[in-house]
């Protein structure tokens, strides 16, 4: 973990992204780039655009100007010579599969079990057969931690078992980029612990993740580097552990000491 | 977190209110024996109920019905068929109508200005039109085409506009309308978090509506569309006007031989009561499945409910675990 190679391609990297809702400027040039096995977190004010970033690296926004590549591919569009392509939905959809998405909401679907949630996208996108798919969920819940909930829906779990089945649900999919949106900020503060926990473990393993938090202690402890957004633009971006101690720019400085 | 969870809990126990307390030392409160209020509207209402009652009763025993017509018809061979014929044009209008209904609803959302353009002016035309005219259109239709030709199908329209073909799609297609507004807004009802989440899956626009919002959106859909089944088997009875023998035309017909208009009348209404009564029950059934991962909404069936009362109240949350029992 930690060292980030530089000889390697990039993971995720933006250039220039630019997004914009009607007349609201969202996104102002963001350049960004995560390697393969990279813990990125991205901290920054409401409304700052940390949400629509990660949003746009699957493809649920569509940028307006800039380039945005996953793993040399560029994110929703073709390119042949200079001209770039819409890809039809089949094609996103595809892309999307290889990329792991964790909301702050948990999004769980509500009339699935634990088990069936994380059965679902295998079977339907991937067609892997039922039996197989079961086996696999239950060994992704044990992972974490939820071997005795597999039979609940949902409702019958607490905030912090939620979220944990929503990242076993994204790990089925076997993806190789996980994007974490405030994970944590929905939950009781005695349940962070368990989510944070599981990402942790997550990230020793090698997973390449984007995550965006507020929890600046898991920053420092897992993360490989820190980006600190305000206002649509990066404004810092480092090793955590430098950005936290001695922020250069004097609006991170501002941010961070209502945050600390 | 947890110290202050101890901190708590060593409050001194006699402190009105303060849960988890040293239980050991403490009495159990007396159980209390209140006198309840008395609901005396409620009484009065019981008898203003029953003396209508028994004066209906008394002025039907005074007018001119034969009962004993009544009793031998209801169960007479062509009033079963005709109810039977009512179940089954209701059953196939109603599938058509969810089937087309939530097509429509789904085109009307989707992005693409034709789909969307069509299905509106589908629901225009349709809701817009009384389901008796449409009927009529229907059956009518071989005076201006006197054959139908498909390609692979030819006939004479006379042959191929059946009454019961007419039935359906008149009530079927003008269904559709109404059920394509129901199932809109029960896919409205359904989280845009829930599409976002299938999406990064990698789940495409089909299998997103058909697995996760569908069945969500049907805990919306049910109940409306139950009472547009008890309509429907209301409504059918429009189509005696274009000769289906249904339930109503059943009746009628032996009323024209036997004269006995009313009575005719009393067995349609009873067997009319009978299928919108079923269908009530298989209704509470449904929406109690589509609830599923929903627990806290979910009512116990009667029998479950039945059972709690006669083994007391501990097992009154018995309908709330995973396995509540569908
Ligand atoms: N679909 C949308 N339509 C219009 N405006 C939007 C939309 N989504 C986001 N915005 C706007 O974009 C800006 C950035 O939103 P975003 O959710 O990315 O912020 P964020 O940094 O994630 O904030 P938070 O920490 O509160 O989650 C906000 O001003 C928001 O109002
Ligand atoms: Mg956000």
């Amino acid at each position: 973990m930690g060292t980030t190679t530089n000889s390697s391609s990039p993971m995720v990297k933006a250039e220039q992204v630019h997004k914009n809702f009607g007349p609201v400027q969202v996104l102002r040039g963001i350049d960004l780039e995560v390697s393969p096995g990279e813990v990125c977190c991205v901290v920054g004010p409401s409304g700052s655009g940390k949400s629509t970033l990660l949003r746009c690296v699957n493809h649920l926004e569509k940028i307006n100007a800039g380039r945005l590549w996953v793993d040399g591919e560029l994110v929703g569009y073709r390119q042949r010579g200079d001209k770039l392509y819409e890809m039809r939905e089949r094609e996103v959809a595809a892309q999307r599969r290889d990329i792991g998405m964790v909301f702050q909401r948990f999004n769980l679907f509500p009339h699935m079990t634990a088990t069936e949630n994380v059965m679902e996208a295998p079977v339907q996108v991937k067609g892997v057969r039922r039996a197989d798919a079961r086996k696999r969920a239950e060994q992704l819940l044990e992972r974490v931690g939820l071997a005795d909930r597999m039979a609940s829906y949902p409702s019958q779990l607490s905030g912090g078992q939620q979220q944990r089945v929503a990242i076993a649900r994204a790990l089925a999919m076997d993806p190789k980029l996980m994007l974490f949106d405030e994970p944590t900020s929905a939950l009781d503060p005695e349940l962070v612990g368990e989510v944070l926990d599981v990402m942790r473990a997550l990230a020793e393993d090698g997973m390449t993740m984007i995550v965006v938090t507020h929890e600046m202690g898991f920053a420092r402890e897992v993360g490989d580097t820190l980006v600190f957004m305000d206002d649509g633009m990066v404004v810092e971006a480092g090793d955590p552990r430098e950005v936290l101690a001695n922020p250069r720019q004097e609006r991170t400085r501002a941010f961070l000491s209502k945050v600390l | 977190m947890s110290d202050s969870h101890d901190s708590l809990s060593k409050k001194p126990a006699d402190e009105p209110g303060s849960g988890g307390g040293d239980v050991r030392e403490r009495v159990p409160p007396e159980a209390i024996r209140a006198v309840p209020v008395r609901h005396w509207g409620r009484w009065i209402g019981v008898a203003v109920v029953f003396a209508l009652l028994a004066a209906l009763f008394q002025a039907f025993r005074g007018a001119d019905i034969n009962w004993d017509v009544v009793g031998e018809f209801l169960t007479y061979d062509t009033i079963i068929e005709g109810a039977g014929k009512t179940l089954w044009i209701t059953l196939l209008s109603m599938l058509l109508g969810v089937v087309l209904g939530v097509i429509l609803a789904i085109m009307r959302l989707s992005g693409n200005p034709v789909l969307s353009g069509v299905a509106w002016g589908y629901i225009w035309f349709f809701r817009g039109t009384p389901v008796l005219v449409q009927l009529f259109l229907w059956y009518n239709l071989s005076f201006v085409f006197e054959t139908v030709n498909f390609g692979f199908y030819k006939d004479e329209m006379n042959d191929f506009m059946t009454p019961f073909l007419a039935a359906l799609l008149g009530l079927g297609l003008n269904e559709a309308a109404y059920m394509a507004e129901i199932a809109r807004a029960g896919i409205q009802s359904v989280d845009r978090g829930q599409t976002e989440a299938a999406h990064a899956l990698g789940m495409n626009n089909g299998k997103t509506m058909r697995r996760i919002v569908l069945p969500q959106a049907m805990r919306v859909i049910i109940p409306p569309t139950g009472n547009e089944f008890i309509n429907m088997l209301k409504t059918s009875s429009l189509v005696y006007a274009i000769q289906y023998t249904e339930l109503f035309r059943a009746g009628n017909t032996i009323s024209t031989r036997n004269l006995a208009v009313m009575e005719m009348l009393i067995v349609v209404t009873v067997w009319y009561l009978i299928l919108t009564t079923v269908f009530s029950i298989g209704q509470y059934y449904l929406e109690r499945y589509f609830a599923r991962g929903n627990e806290r909404v979910r009512p116990p069936t009667p029998l479950q409910r039945a059972r709690a009362r006669l083994t007391g109240p501990r097992r009154q949350r018995a309908g709330r675990g995973p396995a509540g029992g569908v």
